[in-house]
């Protein structure tokens, strides 16, 4: 009997604090989602009425940065993984016994704070750090040219700062692979090109889902590196959310916005890993 | 005339084939370099403009000074933000590892009805944008009537870690040789004795990794604490507002500092692992 209730027992608090703390939270979210200010109320005094055309408004209202949003994370998604790729599988099958100096290597960088390492770019790359003066000395961008305040600066901010969720799962299951089968590969008259696209890739594919996904997930719902490295032109919708949250107290729409960013992110996410075909993710 | 520039010109394209051959066999190793030297660039920026004789704002290079290290609190409230972070990572950090390692326990070690519930249970916070799971839990708080501060904050971060723990603890669980603890029980070792004797020190190195981990998320966060701290400066926030008009030098001792720490404690634990192999 005792046996039976064990992990139940381990479970107990942890799920409750999960359900109270996140299932909860996104139940009341929903519920805040539809509601409307109270008529003659203060600001931020809102009442359940069951309003669904929050949601419509909220994105009628907003669909630019949805879009910008979900391209940005797209482009900053295949740039992670076409940086990541070689990089893990250097590090899996070409670096002998420096393979865990290497790997701490990859993580070393993002123990220095992420918005300190997000300010780091906007100064290296802004007006007074050392990439514009010399880009613009060399003749490749004009002189009226910059670089911060850019959807480049947020795409390349937002590359560089997912980069470790990239490399890692890709590391992982490249590292996985048997070295003969690919010897094999080889055995079997195929060349080195024919040997990646027909073994090595799809024995990764785990590694590039999950990277991918890691990657994409966090950056679609970024606003850090667009306030910093962005302009008004660059806003996504993590910078609709907050602004309608802290500075126009518009509880209803940010929530309707939440729920349509994650219900997106959801219905994107399903589809691709049926599409990879992988489902042991989880 | 003639003579002496072909005389000159023969080993010049001779050492530059050299030199295309080189770059053929070293490709990779050539693209390692730059890829490395891109992820260190920002490192290495904090770290050259901690030693920036800079004043207020640490935009331009004005010469070289000692001064922020040794006296990091210099500049207004940034001790202060790095303490609440501190205290916010260690108590988020306690509780999400000892919840999740338990939840990793029961996933990982027993079959019962909702096991594969639970394990979508687990992965549904990390599969969440953070914005969302930052804004969600400010709606409760505020439905609740409860202030935005410090301990939502704990809370907040003990919720979004406790997934890393689990799959982290979890993995480790999974890699166990379960024949060691056949063994112990053939010893007669009874399970609270084998738990505490066998499964636990072996299972030690995941659960400290997952702990590792949870701080440097905790520490790290800025999204979810954005929303869910009210007026509590934590580091993150402390950068955040100071970048419009430069952060101070001292956060970029602070964050060097953590660079350094966080290399020494991973490099040490890299080294007993290799001694426990050996």
């Amino acid at each position: 009997m005792g046996k039976i209730r064990t992990p139940y027992l381990l479970l107990l608090p942890g799920f409750g604090f999960l359900f109270t703390f996140f299932i909860l939270p996104i139940v009341n979210l929903a519920q805040t989602s539809t509601q409307t200010p109270v008529g003659g109320g203060d600001t931020g005094q809102y009442e359940q009425t069951f309003r669904f055309q929050n949601y419509v408004d909220a994105f009628v209202e907003n669909k630019e940065q949805f879009g910008r949003s979900f391209v940005y994370a797209i482009i900053a998604t295949f740039l992670a993984l076409a940086i990541s790729y070689p990089l893990a599988y250097a590090i899996a099958f070409k670096s002998g016994k420096y393979k865990n100096f290497f790997l701490v290597l990859v993580v070393a960088p993002f123990f220095t704070s992420f918005l300190l390492r997000t300010v780091a770019w906007k100064q290296i790359l802004g007006e007074e750090g050392f990439v514009v003066p010399t880009l613009r000395d060399l003749g490749i961008i004009s002189h009226s040219t910059t670089l911060t305040s850019t959807a480049f600066a947020v795409v390349m901010g937002m590359t560089y700062n997912f980069l470790p969720f990239m490399t890692l799962p890709l590391y992982a299951s490249i590292d996985r692979i048997d070295p003969r089968t690919l010897e094999a590969s080889g055995d079997l008259y195929a060349n080195s090109f024919t040997t990646f696209r027909k073994v090595t890739l799809p024995l990764s594919m785990p590694g590039v889902v999950a990277g991918t996904l890691l990657t994409f997930i966090p950056a679609a719902g970024d606003y850090v590196n667009a306030s910093i490295l962005g302009s008004p032109n660059t806003k996504m919708i993590g910078n609709v959310i907050e602004s309608r949250y802290f500075k126009i107290v518009d509880y209803p729409t940010a929530a309707a916005l939440s729920f349509t960013l994650m219900a997106a992110i959801l219905i994107l996410v399903t589809l691709y890993i049926r599409k990879a075909g992988t489902e042991e993710l989880v | 005339m003639n003579k002496k520039l072909a005389d000159v010109s023969t080993p010049r394209i001779s050492s530059f084939v050299k030199f295309q051959r080189w770059f053929g066999r070293n490709l990779i190793r050539v693209y390692m370099f730059i890829a490395f030297t891109y992820l260190f660039i920002p490192v290495a920026y904090t770290f050259a403009f901690s030693f920036n004789d800079s004043g207020k704002s640490n935009l331009v290079w004005k010469g070289f000074t000692l001064n922020n290290w040794q006296n990091p609190c210099g500049a207004p409230e940034v001790c202060n933000a790095l303490a609440n972070s501190i205290k916010i990572g260690f108590l988020a950090t306690l509780f999400a590892t000892i919840l999740g390692t338990m939840i990793a326990f029961a996933i990982g070690r027993h079959n019962f009805r909702g096991r594969s519930t639970s394990n979508l249970l687990i992965f549904l916070p990390m599969a969440t944008p953070e914005i969302v799971l930052g804004a969600s839990l400010l709606s409760l708080f505020l439905v609740l009537k409860i202030n935005p501060g410090f301990w939502p904050t704990v809370i907040a971060h003990v919720m979004f870690c406790i997934s890393f723990v689990v799959v982290t603890v979890k993995a480790r669980i999974a890699s166990l040789d379960p024949r060691l603890e056949q063994a112990a029980m053939d010893l007669y070792a009874n399970e609270v004795q084998t738990f505490r004797r066998v499964t636990l020190p072996l299972v030690a190195p995941g659960i400290a990794g997952a702990a590792l981990l949870a701080f440097s998320l905790s520490f790290d966060d800025f999204i979810i604490t954005n929303f869910n701290s009210g007026t509590v400066i934590t580091f993150p926030k402390f950068v955040y507002t100071a970048a419009a008009r430069g952060i101070p030098a001292q956060a970029n001792v602070i964050g060097s500092g953590m660079f350094f720490l966080a290399l020494a404690i991973v490099t040490a634990g890299q080294i007993l692992n290799r001694r426990k192999v050996r």
